[in-house]
């Protein structure tokens, strides 16, 4: 009602804004189609449903492209009232959940005839996701970014339970399922603070009211506020919203679920969900806090120490738990907790290069990771799970090619130069330094000298992978692996895109920089 | 004659051969293979000497090429060599070349792997000595861990997983704080208010040649808005750069990375480990040359680039940056020499790990060498680079061949050889004299230039340095006696062939190169000077060439 007010006109929404979520439009629709195919199709065919989502994650991109292509210089748009904005950050974002959801929904296939579960729910599951996803990239409201985060949360909650006559898997589910019902509870807690500071749930609006309210201003028995009387609340909301937000992109100390969700979960689902599910979640984050936070930057609320503590730590346990792992899931588990400390520091930077680092980084990352988790499925065979590290012994004399691109994959996610993965630490830590620079305060580069260092330390268990396929003389089972035509196109273009990156990322880093800068003058508005 | 893109070509060849190996031949066609490489190295070898064609009056950097690679970040591709870079690449391509002809018999396993790591191998160390850009030069840096990682890692001996990961995170650990001084550097390439004192003097005296393409890629940064990794313009950088903190945790960041290659005295406990487990190419390539990617770090980017900190003897108080190098310099001399001397005094020490204390040692000559800091220190570090990787890599080798006779390194083993493999006992006396310094041989003209500087900067140095050098000699003489003179006495040792003609046939040109440099070394420093002098330029404004005239502040002055 509030909304039609304010529109001031008779008409809810026009055809513009629905253009402007045409991606989401078709990927939901094609859900519903999908689910209809389950009931039609018999259960022999349900991989055409498969071919189908391929289909519809096509066409969301290419409208996606258009949508990039006839507005780009336009962009901020926005639509439906303030609740939506489409600018460089949200195309940028949709485009890696998009990717991310393609080549999971083609390393699927062959993993679900393996279990024996080839359900088309399935992959109508993970189009709603994804649609998820994409609002939460492009969500300006606090109404709008949590109903979006709970689409994609509560769509997880099922995918992880999919495989639901084994009992890891349910106990995955469920275990996700009550701490991010908790964790959810806590953002919106945080929500309703900023909410009540602000008294509009609009992005903007909220970094505006808070702008002023730290304003220093004279009161009427003429003594400087400052805004004091609202800083506690501020303050208890940014702690509440980064909780709830540190919880979903399974950061230190709210990262025990990560472990055994990964480890239960079907492979192509941890797979989505420590890639698309992450960067979705880091998405919102950004939003959150360059949009209506952004302006605490360097005031006595900076938030920067905050995440630039919990990305230390974070960086710190994922990489030592996850050395004395053998379960491969739950090791590629905890390098995602410490991947997550990583993108952080693009945040704790908040400058070009540390948004850039990000994107490039969570690209990259969708990418190695989804190829890292599709060679698991390769050697999933069902009575045997496949998943432990030394299931890999002597894959090198196996499969050399399958080997190698374990090896890239790895490497890359340690981050050696010549792969994607060290293009995008290398930004990351560069905008610390940048940071540091221009604040000059030492702490930034101690920060980047401890994550750096911490690298090292991922390096030992990554390379433990190579060590197992290349080293040992022992094969641990010499029956051929479990290909189909899609886990291997999946695979190879994941290695394609890992290693373009890794060598010439120009178009990329282009690409992000022209996309991203327009949030980096709004960060830094207030300043 | 000059050929275009020849640093490329000396770069990828190899890597092209490597493909070539993997995609087109067969595991079981191993002759072939094996053939092939061989043959591919001679290859490159023969065309890397066309870099003698570098014009040693015009000095600075040569044979250049500059193409856009990543202009959003200013990073180039950019190559270009100076006397010291190109004589380094010479060796590589040879050791390349020998490494795979002595692995005829010594690799009985996966021989298709083998061969196509060592030559991506090669890619990888001549991209790092032919890079002028540092983002280039670090991209080659750290991908050079890896063929090694699997070369130590498949090949190696019984502990060759630990030494394996060993090698990999210990080298791993001084790169990545690199990469942090990397960057700040290129952020410091942004900083108007030192580049704006930058003169195009310094620049012309670094650059040489190449002074077109150094002004090129600042003004293409400033173009684009980003910094730049052109090296000479970064050292150009370093000569405005203030003495302090800064400058101090710079040079610690680069300083960090490369002593552990090298590897300097706390940082090498690596070494002894990734050499006895190594199959015999890895330690002619680890010793010969992975090693001098430290020294010549030290040579391309700590001195020139932070040379207010290199000649720093203050900083944190009674003693700075350059007293803690040199300290460091002449414990490893020290501590190698006496750790080698245990495993030959020991009676069953393993000789490969004599070989690589004595590594240590003698890369504690090149640091002396290096940060005596005047011409003669600097030739004779650089020219020490060279003569280590002749003889260390010689000795190698020859541990290799008896170790594929006998499969034993131990001393203990041995004795009387010389009876029985008199030509191999022959070569070994000629590299073990090498590596004492006999004259006429050629670790005498680098030790004495380097000890010679070493002198002229400090003569408590020198001194300190004679210990370890005289400890040299002992026992290296020790373990020649031990293992050539007197009876045969275990019966194994009485039926040993002598050197086969392929192993002569690449131990000679070792045995020449010594003489070569030991008779007449002008025809390699010839090459090194002119580098070698616009470094001490660099470092120290001030110091007074022979021969050049004393600047009218400096006259007065005195």
């Amino acid at each position: 009602m509030f909304l039609l007010l304010q529109a001031n006109t008779t008409e809810l929404y026009s055809l513009r804004d629905l253009m402007l979520i045409a991606p989401e439009l078709i990927l939901t629709v094609c859900g519903c189609v999908a689910l209809v195919m389950e009931v039609v199709l018999p259960y022999r065919k349900s991989k055409w449903t498969a071919y189908f989502a391929l289909v519809s994650i096509g066409l969301a991109a290419a409208s996606l492209a258009s949508l990039y292509f006839a507005n780009r210089d336009l962009f901020p748009l926005d639509g439906f009232y303030g609740m939506l904005r489409i600018d460089g950050f949200a195309i940028l974002f949709k485009a890696i959940f998009l990717i991310g959801a393609a080549l999971t929904v083609a390393v699927s296939m062959r993993y679900l005839d393996v279990e024996g579960e080839q359900h088309g729910e399935y992959y109508a599951l993970v189009l709603f996701a994804t649609v998820g996803m994409m609002f939460l990239a492009c969500g300006f409201d606090l109404i709008s970014l949590y109903i979006s985060l709970e689409l994609m949360a509560l769509t997880f909650y099922v995918l992880v339970a999919f495989t639901k006559r084994e009992k890891r898997s349910n106990e995955a589910a469920m275990k996700y399922f009550l701490l991010g019902a908790f964790s959810s509870g806590i953002l919106l807690y945080g929500m309703s603070l900023l909410y009540g500071v602000a008294g509009s749930t609009n992005l903007g609006e909220i970094g505006r009211s808070i702008g002023v309210a730290l304003q220093p201003s004279v009161n009427e028995l003429g003594m400087m506020t400052s805004g004091i009387p609202l800083r506690p609340l501020i303050l208890l909301g940014v702690i509440a919203l980064s909780a709830g937000l540190f919880f979903k992109i399974s950061a230190v100390p709210f990262h025990m679920w990560a472990p055994d969700a990964y480890e239960g979960a079907p492979t192509p689902v941890t797979a989505f969900l420590s890639t698309g599910s992450k960067a979705a979640s880091f998405a919102l984050y950004l939003r959150i806090f360059t949009e209506a936070l952004g302006g605490l930057r360097g005031t006595a609320l900076d938030w920067a120490p905050l995440v630039a503590i919990v990305a230390a730590i974070t960086i710190l346990v994922g990489n030592w738990a996850a050395v004395t792992q053998e379960n491969s899931k739950r090791l590629l588990a905890y390098s995602s907790i410490s991947n997550a400390g990583y993108v952080l520091l693009g945040l704790v930077a908040g400058n070009s290069y540390g948004y850039i680092g990000i994107v490039i980084y969570l690209l990259v990352y969708t990418l190695m990771n989804i190829g890292a988790f599709g060679i698991i499925i390769s050697l999933r065979r069902r009575g045997i799970i496949g998943d432990n590290v030394n299931d890999m012994a002597g894959l090198a004399q196996k499969a050399p090619g399958m080997a190698a691109m374990m090896a890239i994959f790895m490497l890359s996610l340690g981050g050696l130069p010549a792969t994607g993965g060290f293009i995008g630490k290398y930004f990351l830590f560069g905008g610390l330094l940048q940071r540091g620079r221009l604040e000059e305060k030492s702490w930034y580069y101690w920060l980047a000298a401890w994550a750096i260092i911490n690298t090292v330390v991922s390096f030992y268990y990554y390379v433990r992978f190579i060590k197992v396929m290349y080293l040992g003389e022992r094969v641990a089972d010499d029956r051929p692996l479990a290909l189909s035509p899609a886990l291997r196109a999946a695979l190879v273009v994941s290695l394609i895109g890992v290693i373009i990156i890794g060598i010439y990322p120009q178009p990329f880093i282009d690409l992000a920089q022209k996309l991203i800068t327009p949030l980096t003058a709004g960060a830094l508005a207030f300043r | 004659m000059k050929i275009p893109y020849l640093l490329s070509i000396i770069t990828w060849l190899p890597a092209v051969g490597g493909i070539i190996i993997i995609a087109l031949m067969k595991k079981d066609q191993s002759s072939l293979i094996k053939r092939f490489a061989t043959g591919w190295f001679a290859l490159v070898f023969l065309i890397s000497l066309l870099l003698f064609s570098y014009d040693r009056t015009l000095g600075g950097m040569q044979f250049l090429e500059d193409y856009r690679w990543i202009p959003v970040i200013g990073a180039r591709y950019q190559m270009g060599v100076d006397g010291v870079s190109m004589l380094l690449i010479v060796l590589t391509t040879l050791l390349g070349l020998i490494s795979s002809l002595s692995s005829w018999n010594y690799i009985q396993k996966r021989e298709k792997e083998y061969y196509a790591l060592l030559l991506f191998l090669q890619t990888a160390v001549v991209g790092v000595f032919a890079s002028l850009d540092l983002f280039l030069f670090y991209l080659f840096f750290e991908v050079s861990l890896v063929p090694m990682y699997f070369l130590i890692g498949v090949w190696g001996g019984e502990r060759r997983l630990y030494a394996a990961i060993k090698f990999f995170l210990y080298t791993l650990v001084g790169s990545v704080l690199m990469l942090l001084g990397v960057l700040k550097m290129y952020f410091l390439t942004q900083d108007t208010a030192l580049t704006s004192q930058i003169t195009q003097g310094t620049i012309n005296m670094l650059a040489g040649p190449a002074r077109d393409m150094v002004d090129n890629s600042y003004q293409q940064a400033l173009l684009n808005g980003t910094g730049t990794f052109n090296i000479i313009y970064m050292q150009a950088l370093g000569s405005v750069l203030p003495m302090g903190t800064m400058q101090v945790l710079l040079f610690a960041a680069f300083a960090i990375g490369f002593a552990i290659k090298v590897p300097m005295f706390p940082f090498h406990t690596w070494l002894p480990d990734a050499h006895v487990e190594a199959p015999t190419a890895g330690s002619v390539i680890l010793a010969g040359i992975l090693l001098k990617l430290g020294t010549y770090g030290f040579f391309r980017f700590n001195l020139p680039m932070f040379p207010k900190a290199s000649g720093d003897q203050a900083y944190f108080g009674g003693f700075g940056v350059r007293t803690v190098m040199i300290t460091l310099a002449i414990i490893g001399i020290i501590y190698g020499a006496l750790a080698a001397m245990y495993f030959v005094v020991k009676r069953d020490g393993d000789i490969k790990k004599l070989v690589a204390y004595s590594s240590v040692s003698s890369m504690g000559v090149v640091m002396l060498g290096l940060f005596a800091l005047n011409p003669n220190g600097i030739n004779g570090g650089v020219l020490h680079m060279i003569s280590h990787g002749i003889y260390s890599g010689a000795l190698f080798l020859l541990v290799g061949i008896i170790y594929e006779r006998r499969h034993t390194r131990n001393v203990a083993e041995f004795g009387g050889l010389s009876h029985v493999m008199p030509g191999y006992a022959a070569v070994f006396l000629a590299m073990v004299m090498t590596a004492i310094g006999l004259p006429l041989l050629a670790v005498f003209i680098s030790e004495f230039l380097a000890m010679r500087g070493a002198f002229e900067a400090n003569p408590r140095w020198a001194a300190w340095a004679a210990i370890g050098i005289i400890l040299n000699a002992g026992y290296m003489l020790l373990l020649y006696q031990r293992m050539f003179f007197g009876n045969i006495e275990n019966p194994k040792n009485e039926k040993l062939s002598d050197l086969s003609g392929r192993e002569w046939s690449y131990m000679v040109p070792l045995v020449v190169l010594s003489l070569w440099v030991g008779m007449y070394p002008k025809t390699f420093l010839d090459y090194i000077i002119r580098p070698v002098n616009s470094v001490v330029q660099q470092v120290q404004p001030l110091y007074p060439f022979p021969g050049a005239r004393p600047t009218e502040s400096q006259r007065a002055g005195k």
